[in-house]
């Protein structure tokens, strides 16, 4: 069984006990202990259930890597995931339930895909659910969906808040073992302003596990000596529950900082996400130890070696009474002398090299153990629990020589430098036969933008395993980061650490390594995803050669762990298939984040009501007052409507058109772009953004305006107004703002630069509030002021500066509905007490407010178009009837030349026309014109379509615009606009205009 | 004038840091050829400050003047000497090629105050705000989470950080969540 101890356990806090519970049971751990450790040390070493055959697994490893001790986390607002037990501190109230069970852990209805294994090979999805086709969504989703899948999706919104940080550094060190301080502290003493991050509580890393001593002191007093010698220094910042989750482009490197995950009762953010500039990144990431693949190596109580010795030292939890070690080196013997002076039975150690160990290995002997050299594991015994082990030679095909009994069984594969960071900017790999594993090739580290390297590694991370070594890479690191990031460095001697002789390993890939199909279909590569030996054989048989097929086919490292412990393990047994040597096959490509990070953190403020930024008009609160629906217009908000009481949105549009013909109504037009354009070439400039001839506009009148892109298309129009001489005012659409001021730069800036044209929106800088209606002189004369707005004092298309009332206005005689019309803009910090000053004055004539439907409406009513309704980027001016804007005499404007394509010129083109159905009824919008007939694809033919489409109050019956085969041609022809319900529904063709044809009403 | 209101209406908050929104100012968007002759008198004259170099703030007697792009100036003075500024620095501009349009109503000023300021600003702008890389003559024009902004250092250790008068209140929501109290950083 597993438990505590009473000796080991340097990380725990003893004096204070903390209480947790784990699938509805209470157990008790300390202050310190990791999730995983605690329910070790309450023989909870069952942990999950996998992922295809609901095996019961337990935990493997003691850190990042851990693939089977995931639980869900928390309960409602705090609920997550996937969470590693092994990562996870634990805390006072914690909760987690274990992942992929039903109904409970112990037993489990799952697990018959276990016994049915056979069926559920490598790619069996794709074998199994080919057809047909109907039933992948009602029979095969629906199963796959309940059996499969690790962890609960949360249903609660989250509780926690998270940010954003900012951060820019000469040089950041990931990692913040002893190789990663070596590179903090030359860095820091070079000058580099430095940031040296840690993924878990603790400096060190695993020295303190392994031992040794630097400088003749014991290794944890040199990493307490240096960490303080770090923080006396200004220049360097020291940041652990922070993990390198990511290194891109340029030096850019994301810190996620878990802040109170180890405390959910503080207060403050959850996680803060770093988003660092570094000159240099220095990756000292350590290694990570590999499995052994041997039949029955998941069975609960089979774990890597160091991590049952990081159990022991770091928190006093002994995995198993009795365990047997396996290996193929040097490094495991010291699990197995961890264990012996914690007062622990090691009946065996295996270690598959032919020749054995070296110096440590006769040091067991020495102590009494019993060593086998060239042997390895047939299989491991038992079910829920390791029991036994069936012992081999590797050499052979799995013939059992004896069988031992054991509770847990130690394996070490070797080390393998974790590279994931090095990688992830596009750092290349070279093969170390002496330590069988990849490791950085400092000749072809990341590049920046001027080619030269931006990433170094240091200490395990770059290949080296022995103490001594690290030290060395891990000052070398930082010197040649501080370096390259432009700091003098003096060179200087790093600490020496204690070296013992180690023998070499022996590549160990399949234990042992004759196995027959038997044992290879219980030895499993990629624990989370449930790939064993026997499914890349499979894939390699079935012709899958790249490692990157074989890893989509057989799911390999496609988990939430990417595979940190079955990579090099899975493409060397596929090198193996395809007799070809490692380096050959290579590795699968290593992406950010190196373990999953919260959506929480990648989200940071942008929640709740600063989801996304909300534009609001200075008289956007008098709109919600008043009860305003709104739509969104870009970011703003524009009310659609003022409802009264209970009154429908229909009704209420009705209302606020009927007054708006008949008396007065207001418009909140802020929202429009307003664009200064100025400068000696201005005229010319606008003759080439507009389709009109802007530069004969003359000073105080207004021009309406058509703006095409370089294709033709129409994409933006609005209002211009000569201000004076070198000086226009450019409206454009709500939404084309900062679009068209973009447009306008981008040809001013990369086209003709030299011509002398400044823009400015200012689109923010006027509250502008379109008066319409028969009343609405009366109104504005009302405010009193020293403007003239009188038919002749501001006529139809002109405009004016000067006081209305006391405000500082420029009135547009501009009509968008048909009616008397101003749009008036003054400053917008006066526009909300304007409106106000408006509706105060028009109270005689009961003015009110209309929104942006009464506006289409009415401007419907009126024939005009709008962008984004009668076009959607494939319709030109002259779809639209609009020759008359379309200047003749110009040279060119942008879209003149593409206009004269033949595609564009055709007269097969769908054109504009008005529609009237026979029986006033509404056509639906998005609706089509059918035509006689099917096309090729079966679908009934078509001839047009309905851009437009309302009721209209002022005519009582349905109105209607839309594009036609044959345009105004076909006035007074009848045609079908199909419907929602497969029926369709008649209307004829006629003039668009179907309001005050000759514009009377807008110039009196 | 009496009439005239800021966005927020001098709305604040304080957490570990202080925000509050300043109330109206005079901002005025200058371009043209900022090595002219006739742009380093006209700035000169309305401000009595000389032209900024990248990235800089530079203060005369009436106002102070920051740079915004290589053909760009933002001449900041108070609210209602705003239309002054603008016609003298046109009179003077005269014959050039410039373009002085007022700008004031267009934006939200905001002070970011206490200790924590600069880290209060890192969440949301992805500007280096380290003491020795951003100064009180320091100007970036850059964002505050998902909209444009621009931020300036002050004498007394304080920020200001303007942004379009319409996402006033969304910028304000940022910082308020950003100051809150917990989240002290404890970097700059």
């Amino acid at each position: 069984m597993s438990t505590r101890l009473t000796t080991g356990g340097r990380l725990l806090n003893k004096a204070k006990q903390v209480t947790f519970s784990f699938n509805g049971k209470q157990f008790t751990g300390f202050e310190g202990d990791t999730l995983a450790s605690a329910l070790l040390a309450n023989d909870q070493m069952m942990m999950g259930r996998s992922f295809k055959y609901h095996r019961p697994r337990g935990v493997v490893a003691s850190g990042a890597e851990e693939p089977n001790a995931l639980v869900n986390m928390g309960q409602g607002g705090k609920f997550e995931p996937n969470q590693r037990a092994t990562t996870t501190e634990l805390f006072d109230g914690l909760t987690c339930t274990s992942q992929n069970h039903w109904p409970s852990l112990e037993f489990d209805v799952g697990v018959v895909n276990n016994y049915v294994a056979r069926a559920l090979p490598a790619g069996f999805y794709y074998k199994t659910f080919m057809a047909p086709a109907a039933a992948w969504k009602h029979v095969f989703e629906p199963i796959v969906r309940h059996s499969a899948g690790l962890g609960k999706a949360p249903k609660d919104r989250d509780a926690d808040r998270y940010e954003h940080f900012y951060a820019f550094f000469d040089v950041v060190v990931v990692g913040g073992g002893v190789a990663g301080l070596m590179a903090a502290k030359a860095a820091g003493q070079a000058g580099a302003k430095v940031l040296l991050m840690e993924q878990t509580a603790h400096w060190g890393g695993r020295a303190p596990v392994d031992g040794g001593k630097v400088d003749g002191v014991k290794v944890d007093d040199f990493i307490d000596a240096t960490v303080a010698e770090l923080e006396a220094m200004d220049n360097v910042t020291l940041r652990n529950r922070m993990m390198g989750a990511g290194v891109y482009d340029h030096g850019y490197i994301l810190g996620y900082e878990r802040l109170t995950d180890h405390a959910p009762l503080l207060d403050g953010p959850r996680h803060r996400l770093w988003r660092i500039r570094a000159k240099q990144i220095v990756t000292a990431t350590g290694a990570i130890e590999r499995p052994l693949s041997f039949a029955g190596n998941d069975i609960p109580g089979v774990m890597l070696a160091s991590a049952m010795r990081d159990y022991i030292v770091n928190y006093g939890t002994s995995s198993g009474d009795r365990v047997v070690v396996v290996a193929n080196n040097d490094d495991a013997y010291r699990t197995a002398f961890t264990l012996k002076i914690h007062g622990l039975e090691v009946p065996v150690i295996l270690d598959a090299r032919p020749n054995g160990g070296g110096a440590l290995a006769d040091a067991a002997r020495e102590q009494g153990f019993r060593v086998e050299n060239g042997k390895g594991i047939a299989k491991v015994k038992g079910g829920k629990r390791v029991t036994g082990v069936a012992i081999c030679a590797q050499a052979g095909e799995g013939a059992v020589l004896e069988e031992i009994a054991c509770d847990a069984v130690a394996m070490s594969g070797g080390w393998s430098p974790v590279v994931h960071l090095w990688s992830h900017c596009g750092g290349k790999l070279i093969w170390d036969e002496a330590q069988a594993h990849f490791r950085p090739d400092p000749d072809r580290a990341p590049t920046s933008h001027d080619g030269n390297a931006f990433v170094v590694t240091a200490g395990s991370a770059s290949g080296p395993l022995k103490l001594g070594d690290v030290l060395v890479d891990g000052q070398k690191a930082g010197e040649v980061a501080a370096e390259a990031a432009g700091f003098a460095v003096t060179s200087a001697e790093a600490p020496k650490g204690e070296v013992h002789d180690e023998a070499p390993l022996v590549p160990c890939w399949m234990m042992p390594q004759g196995a027959g199909p038997k044992l290879r279909m219980k030895a499993w590569l990629d624990y989370q995803n449930d790939v064993k030996v026997s499914d890349v054989k499979l894939a390699a048989q079935e012709g899958y050669e790249s490692v990157e097929h074989t890893k989509r086919y057989t799911t390999l490292g496609m988990a939430t762990d990417q595979g940190k412990l079955s990579n090099i393990n899975g493409l060397a047994v596929l090198s193996d298939a395809l007799n070809q040597p490692i380096p050959a096959t290579g590795t699968t490509t290593f992406r950010p984040p190196y373990t999953p990070i919260s959506m929480g953190a990648i989200a940071g403020e942008a929640r709740d009501e600063v989801f996304q930024p909300l534009r609001r008009t200075t008289i956007h609160d008098w709109h919600e007052a008043n009860g305003a629906f709104f739509e969104p217009v870009g970011h703003w908000r524009r009310p659609y409507c003022f409802p009264r009481g209970r009154e429908s949105h229909a009704d209420a549009v009705k209302r606020e058109i009927n007054q708006t013909r008949e008396s007065v109504g207001l418009l909140d037009a802020s929202t429009l772009g307003k664009i200064i354009v100025k400068g000696p070439n201005a005229g010319k400039f606008l003759n080439m953004m507009y389709t009109n001839m802007m530069s004969t506009l003359k000073v105080g009148k207004c021009r309406y305006g058509l703006m095409c892109n370089e294709n033709g298309f129409l994409m933006d129009d609005g209002v211009v107004a000569r201000i004076d001489e070198d000086t226009f005012l450019c409206h454009t659409t709500t939404g084309g703002a900062e679009r068209i001021h973009g447009w306008m730069e981008d040809w001013l800036q990369c086209e003709w630069w030299d011509w002398q044209v400044y823009t400015a929106n200012v689109t923010e800088q006027y509250a502008q509030i379109a008066v319409v209606g028969p009343n609405a002189r009366k109104v504005i004369e009302k405010l009193g002021g020293e403007m003239d707005v009188s038919k002749e004092g501001l006529a139809f298309m002109e405009w004016k500066d000067g006081k209305i009332g006391d405000f500082d206005a420029r009135a547009y005689r501009i009509s968008f509905s048909g009616e008397l019309s101003y749009e008036i803009a003054v400053p917008a910090s006066q526009g909300r007490a304007f409106w106000d000053a408006l509706l105060e004055a028009g109270a005689e004539f009961n003015i009110m407010p209309y929104g942006t439907e009464a506006l289409h409406v009415m401007r419907a009513e009126k024939g005009f178009i709008m962008i984004g309704d009668e076009t959607d980027g494939t319709v030109i001016p002259q779809d639209l009837n609009m020759q008359w804007a379309i200047s003749k005499k110009k040279e060119d404007f942008l879209g003149k030349r593409a206009q004269m394509r033949d595609h564009m010129a055709s007269e097969d083109r769908w054109k504009l026309a008005g529609f009237e159905t026979e029986d006033g009824s509404v056509i639906p919008d998005g609706a089509y014109i059918v035509d006689h007939g099917t096309n090729a694809n079966g679908q009934r033919n078509t001839q047009g379509r309905v851009t437009s489409t309302y009721y209209s109050p002022t005519l009582d019956r349905g109105i209607a615009m839309g594009l036609i085969h044959g345009g105004m041609k076909r006035l007074g022809d009848v045609v079908e606009f199909n419907k929602v319900d497969g029926s369709t529904v008649k209307a004829k063709v006629v003039d668009p205009v179907f309001y005050d044809k000759d514009g009377e009403k807008q110039n009196v | 004038m009496s009439k005239a209101v800021s966005a927020l209406d001098g709305v604040a908050f304080e957490g570990f840091a202080k925000v509050e929104e300043t109330g109206l100012r005079g901002m005025i968007t200058v371009r043209g050829d900022l090595a002219s002759k006739e742009m380093a008198a006209a700035v000169k004259t309305a401000t009595g400050a000389a032209v900024p170099a990248l990235r800089k703030v530079t203060s005369g007697d009436k106002a102070s003047v920051a740079w915004m792009s290589p053909d760009e100036l933002l001449v900041v003075v108070d609210y209602d000497q705003a239309e002054a500024t603008v016609s003298q620095m046109n009179e003077a501009l005269k014959g050039s090629h410039a373009l002085v349009a007022n700008v004031s109503d267009a934006r939200a000023v905001f002070r970011v105050s206490g200790d924590g300021s600069r880290d209060v600003l890192a969440k949301l702008a992805p500007v280096d705000f380290a003491q020795e890389a951003f100064g009180a003559d320091d100007i970036r024009r850059s964002r505050i989470a998902q909209v444009p902004a621009a931020v300036w250092g002050n004498d007394d250790g304080s920020f200001e950080v303007i942004c379009f008068r319409s996402v006033a209140q969304y910028v304000f929501d940022v910082l308020k969540v950003s100051v809150q109290s917990g989240g002290e950083v404890g970097f700059h």
